[in-house]
């Protein structure tokens, strides 16, 4: 075994980007990921790489067939993000996006709970600064926001790990559920960085704020990376069914009023992870198939989203739905780009998100949830409304807003075209796909019956839309923000705090007044006493001293030997 | 001004082509309802319904009928001014 740590080719670039020159910078963003992929190529099933810190055995690397697809899915997200990005001149933005996805593969590798917390921390710390890097204050402020709920994620999952090993005296990654309050509160953390409902205000408050490369490299790793240990540690766990359906089912309902179409794919990409969720919570076999296979396909389409949605406002500087349309005219290639994404989301026949999303949808029929299923498919024409028809709808066509802008960069096309060709391609042979999985796969996504019936639900999908636009009942786009459970931390509490100020400051006041007027009463008092004509100030013969001191010493007796 | 070149979408009667062979994709594909059984993702008698004419169809209809009116409900409680938190 000669092979570097997987991570170890872009945790390297992250640390060596900035100090090169511009070419050289631009070739060794190319070339690292690659390199990288090479370098896991020469890991197979059951290799292992253990070192040690201050006395605790760490499991720096563990392979499976888990780890190893998501390893791959990383390096290919790495290089995609990197392509999209390289006309950019920012070293900070190119150098911590590559320590991001090394963190991320470090992650999927990890052997043990004490790796895992290392580049879950790294992962928060490092993904900050695609938000930071738009240095509005607007974006300054949800970066932090962001940040500050990625470390208690990471704080979460320290505790669980230092409480579960006390439990257990055991820090392998291995599954875990939910049976101890230990396990619970790593289930929380994860839960966090996966999105949870009313866990998930960070994803659609911070992302949208982000450049528009940094939404690509956003999109790829933190949620992809907390869906992997949800496979990898709570496999079968009921209570995810549940929560896996509530994630399918509100965000598309926030992101139909939506505006920001980045902030809709936000939305877009809680309902995805929520497919997955619902995967996993199946347990191994079909289910977790169906939710890894999921996440390999939700990074490619819903980046290929992000990044027609980046160049459209890396061109255009708008990304508001009321502000654009008509830019079919001068960016053909984004938007067909843009279509073959919103088809693999939308999981039509011989696009992407076909193939991995009817596993999690057949697991949950052949397991007889049918409420949950329901919900699934209520979900899925939904997915098909905002994010398969409104966002290419309303960037692209609707009514013209007049912006003739140039086509996206050549980098950016490329990376697109790359993308989208894989999701044409993995809906096209899924076999290829199917093989990378945990589990062995028995199930054909192309026989007639669902074909037909996945057509039916989309073009009726397509039919409610255009009869309430024809009818004018669809809403429009309104320059707006929509409130979520951010608006508890970012209103209600500062709220509550300034109530208090406002409230309490008055009465502090007034309590110290009172206080102040009770300690000058006593001292007038003590004054009248002890004072220059008071009552104790004159003077005392020794003997009545003697006899004060005899009691005193005579009631201690009696106490200490009593 | 307009001297640009005419796009596919500037003509109407495109636009209107477009949703008119739309309507007839829709009806053909009900109409395969008809003509072949298919099969049930439910083992037998769980759930029946999705074996009835149109079912996908129907579902697919109603649901996003009703997200796209109960979002619209959404907005009278959720909707802010734009810099509402700046």
């Amino acid at each position: 075994m000669t092979s570097l740590h997987p991570a170890a080719f872009l945790l390297l670039g992250g640390l060596l980007l900035p100090v090169l020159p511009l070419t050289a910078r631009r070739v060794a963003l190319l070339l690292l990921p690659l390199a990288g992929f090479y370098n896991l190529l020469g890991y197979q099933v059951g290799d292992g790489q253990v070192g040690s810190l201050a006395g605790y055995e760490l499991h720096w690397v563990r392979v499976d067939q888990l780890s190893l697809l998501f390893g791959y899915l990383f390096h290919l997200a790495a290089f995609l993000a990197a392509l999209f990005s390289l006309h950019l001149r920012d070293r900070l933005q190119q150098a911590t996006g590559f320590l991001y996805a090394g963190a991320a593969v470090g992650a999927v590798f990890a052997g043990d709970l004490i790796v895992l917390f290392i580049f879950w921390e790294l992962l928060a710390i490092s993904s900050v600064f695609q938000i930071w890097a738009t240095q509005s204050a607007r974006a300054i402020a949800a970066g932090t926001r962001y940040l500050l709920i990625h470390i208690s994620s990471g704080l979460l999952l320290l505790v669980g790990t230092a409480w579960h090993y006390q439990q257990t005296g055991s820090l392998a990654l291995g599954h875990l559920g939910i049976d101890s309050w230990a396990t619970r509160l790593i289930f929380l953390g994860v839960g966090i960085k996966c999105a949870f409902p009313l866990l998930h205000s960070w994803l659609v408050d911070a992302y949208p704020e982000s450049t528009p490369t940094g939404a690509v490299f956003l999109s790829s790793f933190t949620t992809k990376t907390a869906v992997y240990v949800l496979a990898r540690s709570f496999a079968g766990t009921e209570f995810l069914l549940y929560i896996g359906a509530a994630m399918a089912m509100f965000p598309i309902f926030y992101a139909v009023i939506e505006n920001d179409l980045r902030r809709v794919l936000g939305y877009s990409m809680i309902n995805q992870i929520g497919f997955m969720v619902v995967g996993v919570g199946l347990g191994p076999g079909m289910g977790v198939n169906g939710a890894v296979a999921h996440a390999f396909n939700d990074v490619l389409f819903k980046g290929l989203l992000f990044m027609s949605m980046g160049a459209v406002l890396y061109r255009t500087g708008r990304i508001n739905g009321s502000d654009l349309g008509g830019l079919y005219k001068s960016m053909p290639w984004t938007c067909g780009f843009c279509m073959v994404g919103a088809a693999s989301i939308s999981a039509f026949p011989l696009f992407s998100g076909f193939v991995s999303k009817s596993m999690v949808m057949q697991a949950a029929a052949n397991e007889g949830h049918l409420v949950v299923w329901l919900l699934l498919l209520f979900a899925s024409a939904g997915v098909f409304h905002h994010a398969g028809i409104k966002i290419p709808f309303f960037a692209f066509f609707a009514h013209d807003a007049g912006i003739r802008c140039r086509e996206a960069p050549r980098n950016m096309l490329l990376a697109m075209g790359i993308g989208a060709a894989l999701c044409i391609g993995i809906g096209s042979f899924p076999h290829y796909l199917y093989r990378l999985l945990p589990y062995p796969v028995a199930y054909e996504p192309y026989d007639a019956t669902h074909i037909v019936l996945q057509l039916q639900l989309l073009f009726f999908s397509a039919l409610a839309f255009v009869a309430l636009k024809l009818t004018g009942i669809y809403p429009p786009e309104l320059r707006s923000a929509n409130i979520d459970v951010d608006w508890t931390y970012r209103k209600l509490l500062p709220g509550a705090a300034r109530l208090c100020v406002q409230v309490g400051a008055p009465l502090w006041d007034g309590l110290i007044a009172w206080g102040k007027q009770q300690v000058f009463a006593l001292i007038d008092q003590v004054r009248q006493y002890h004072g220059p004509t008071g009552v104790f100030a004159r003077a005392w013969p020794i003997s009545s001293s003697v006899l004060l001191v005899t009691i005193f010493l005579a009631v201690y007796l009696f106490v200490y030997l009593g | 001004m307009n001297s640009e070149k005419k796009h596919l979408f500037d003509q109407p009667r495109n636009v209107h082509r477009l949703i008119w062979v739309f309507f007839v994709l829709c009806v053909l594909l009900l109409g395969v309802d008809l003509l072949f059984h298919r099969h049930l993702n439910f083992a037998e008698g769980v759930f029946p319904v999705e074996g009835w004419f149109g079912f996908y169809a129907i579902y697919g209809f109603v649901a996003c009928v009703l997200l796209v009116l109960t979002a619209t409900q959404m907005r009278k409680v959720l909707m802010r001014r734009e810099d509402y938190y700046d």
